[in-house]
């Protein structure tokens, strides 16, 4: 299958994990620990486990996985807003299928489904607009969810249902922002990254310039990365090459997707339906300044948040879930007192556990933990 | 269950001259009779159904001769879309329960047809569905024997959906249970994996993507006929349906309390399947099948078996994709393509509802 073999060959993957264990291993032994590198994106979380990248790796480098994953991220309390507009009479609830499971302080949207609300998984948002069309008589909210990657189609929908006239389709948004997280994670006082794999489809819209600040101000080396086992191979090795040199400068893996100045199209039709929010909860990691987006005065009528009774729930994650020393790297997924017992992806407590994109799903289901202990990377 | 036909010796046909079903063909009166006789009578053919019987009678004496253990199975199919490339819910009611008897070792006999239709649902579809079952029963030597026939107001099912009972026989000495399996044992599989998950998906027309992939709907019995005297030791079988390979290799390793290793390049899946799966972030190994098995054989016997599976037609993209070991009991571990490991770990939740 062309794009996608040759990203998954194992001789260049083999030429890769020998030059990286090569460069890893003096790195690690001048820091007298591994090396932490972040992949901030879930889909290279995903791509990890699929292709078992870990156990590949030398032991000197050990991968953060990262707050990428938006259905991760979520805090309950959204999910609970949700499950209320869902459940409201004459409402379908359009939503993407991995946020069907989610679990909120009640219910998940899959349980309110069961119970009667009419929720509908669709696989883009223009497929929402379509339902719109076919229900004149219903309210449709769409569940909007995702960082930069599903912000466009999600502002393009908006635009065309504005051009169309039609009235009876709004948004429930929940688009966040990874700059200001990334921000956030850097400024944490027990960081310990030593360098990011960068997220490959954000960039697409992004570009690479926003990411330099990582560079600049922090001083950490970021390669935006394609998902595929060789391109996370490359990416690790690209930043593993800047840390031997003593350099950190954003550099681009994933050319053959990402412009370096991103896409201007999909920014603009961004800028101009949603604007930054003060702040946004992000599940884990609490409140983080301007991390969030809502959609502008002029759009209010397709912002379900202002056409119903949104309760806005606030729900503290429960106490036993670590899911924010998860995200920032502190603990190991397995170190959380409830990973596999009270908390497993049947029956998620925390959202790292429920999307194939969280790092507690993928250690769960993916991660042979007998050959990390054998590694030395968990506890035995 | 009543049975399908009360057909009097002299019989006073109503026509069938309407176009879709009405609650007045499940009222058990002449407009019943009259879609009983002008579709299933008409389709399947067969003698016992015209007894008028509350239930059929199979002769213990027949049954003996093909073994000493009856196997008897049922499922329930309700499928979406009804019709899709490669089949539709009557082949799939027919050939499902068949191969739930055959990898039990059994030689699949008798079965059994009932059917829950919609009110408003189209006479000519429901014949076009009846057709394909007994075509199907016919093509597998499969007699269908009693049935039934309900019909619900509409909203209260989904069209149709059709439940199948199946009665065959395994030979005296033949075991197939996955606590024979042993460490050292060897997995093969007859063919391609995934092509009915992908085409009933993309059957349902939500994605707008055009694909070649038919469903491989098959009945599996003359397939394993043909393996069972290459593999005389063969331990288990099982058809991958619902929840694919991955289910159930998960469920032999748990019963088996043995570890299964496979080897993601040897696993046949066509590049078409590959990249649906790719767009859409599914994972193969998970789709349903309709037509492939999970054959587990001593190691000794492996390459007989493998020869035999590939000398069928169903088998024809049969391969060994791995084997049982004693490390890591009850786990499913694959060997990815870049060489590294992973743990395949049964489904969570659904993959997608309605597939069979």
């Amino acid at each position: 299958m062309r794009y996608v073999d040759e990203f998954r060959d194992p001789a260049a993957a083999k030429a890769l994990l020998a030059q990286i264990a090569a460069l890893a291993g003096p790195l690690a032994e001048a820091r007298g620990r591994p090396l932490a590198l972040m992949e901030v994106c879930g889909g290279h979380t995903h791509a990890i486990f699929k292709f078992g990248i870990e156990n590949l790796l030398p032991p000197a480098i050990e991968l953060v996985h990262g707050p990428g994953c938006p259905v991760c991220v979520l805090p309950m309390g959204r999910v609970d807003d949700c499950v209320a507009l869902a459940e409201t009479p004459g409402v379908i609830l359009a939503t993407f299928g991995d946020a069907m499971r989610v679990p909120g302080s009640r219910k998940s949207l899959q349980q309110a489904k069961a119970e009667g609300a009419d929720v509908r998984m669709v696989y883009s948002p223009l497929d929402a607009l379509a339902l719109a069309r076919a229900h004149p008589d219903r309210e449709v909210v769409f569940f909007a969810l995702g960082f930069e990657t599903t912000m466009p189609s999600t502002a393009l929908t908006v635009l065309q249902a504005e051009a169309e006239g039609i009235a009876n389709f709004s948004l429930f948004c929940n688009h966040i922002t990874i700059i200001p997280t990334m921000k956030a994670i850097l400024d944490a006082p027990d960081l310990r990254i030593d360098g990011f794999l960068g997220p490959g489809h954000v960039s697409m819209v992004i570009g690479t310039a926003p990411y330099r600040f990582i560079a600049e101000n922090y001083q950490k080396p970021l390669v935006v990365s394609g998902f595929e086992p060789v391109d996370v191979l490359q990416s690790i090795w690209m930043v593993l090459q800047q840390l031997a040199e003593g350099r950190a400068e954003i550099e681009n893996q994933y050319a053959r997707v990402v412009p370096e100045g991103g896409n201007d199209r999909a920014l603009q039709a961004v800028d101009r339906v949603f604007e930054l929010r003060p702040f946004f909860e992000w599940r884990g990691l609490g409140s983080i300044d301007h991390s969030g987006v809502r959609m502008r005065d002029e759009y209010a009528r397709f912002d379900a948040e202002r056409r119903f009774a949104v309760p806005d729930v606030r729900i503290a994650d429960p106490e036993s879930c670590q899911c924010g020393a998860v995200l920032t790297g502190a603990i190991k997924p397995w170190e959380c007192g409830v990973f596999g017992k009270s908390c497993t992806p049947a029956s998620p407590l925390g959202a790292l556990m429920v999307s194939s994109e969280g790092a507690c799903a993928a250690y769960f289901q993916y991660g042979d933990l007998e050959a990390l202990k054998e590694r030395g990377k968990a506890p035995a | 269950m009543t049975p399908l036909d009360q057909t009097p010796a002299a019989p006073r046909r109503e026509s069938l001259d309407v176009p879709t079903v009405t609650l007045a063909h499940g009222g058990g009166g002449a407009a019943m009779r009259a879609l009983i006789d002008a579709v299933f009578l008409d389709a399947f053919r067969c003698p016992e159904l015209k007894e008028m019987n509350d239930a059929a009678t199979l002769a213990l004496r027949d049954l003996a001769q093909h073994g000493d253990r009856l196997a008897f199975t049922t499922d329930s199919f309700v499928v979406d879309p009804l019709i899709f490339p490669g089949g539709d819910i009557g082949k799939l009611a027919v050939c499902g329960t068949i191969n739930d008897l055959a990898v039990s070792g059994a030689r699949p006999l008798y079965l059994s047809c009932a059917v829950i239709l919609e009110e408003g649902f189209p006479i000519a579809a429901l014949r076009r569905i009846v057709a394909s079952m007994a075509d199907a029963a016919r093509a597998a030597g499969v007699a269908v024997i009693t049935g039934d026939t309900k019909v619900v107001g509409r909203g209260a099912c989904d069209k149709l959906f059709i439940n199948t009972t199946g009665i065959g026989v395994i030979a005296t000495g033949l075991d197939l249970r996955p606590a024979r399996v042993r460490p050292g044992d060897v997995v093969l599989v007859n063919g391609l994996l995934g092509d009915h998950g992908a085409t009933i998906l993309n059957a349902r027309g939500d994605l707008a993507l055009t694909t070649p992939i038919e469903s491989d709907c098959a009945a599996l019995h003359g397939l394993i006929d043909a393996l069972k005297p290459a593999a005389p030791g063969l331990r288990f079988l099982r058809d991958a349906t619902r929840g694919g390979l991955a289910t159930v290799l998960n469920e032999v390793a748990e019963s088996a309390g043995v570890g299964i290793e496979v080897v993601e390049s040897a696993i046949p899946i066509r590049d078409e399947v590959r990249g649906f799966c790719e767009i859409l972030g599914l994972d193969p190994l998970y789709l349903a099948n309709e037509g492939k098995l999970v054959a587990i054989v001593p190691e000794a016997e492996a390459g007989d078996a493998l020869a035999a599976l590939r000398g069928h037609p169903l088998g024809a993209g049969a391969a060994i994709i791995g084997r049982a070991v004693a490390r890591r009991p009850g786990r499913v571990v694959m060997q990815t393509v870049l060489g590294g490991e992973r743990i395949v770990d049964m489904l969570v939740g659904e993959q997608l509802p309605r597939i069979c």
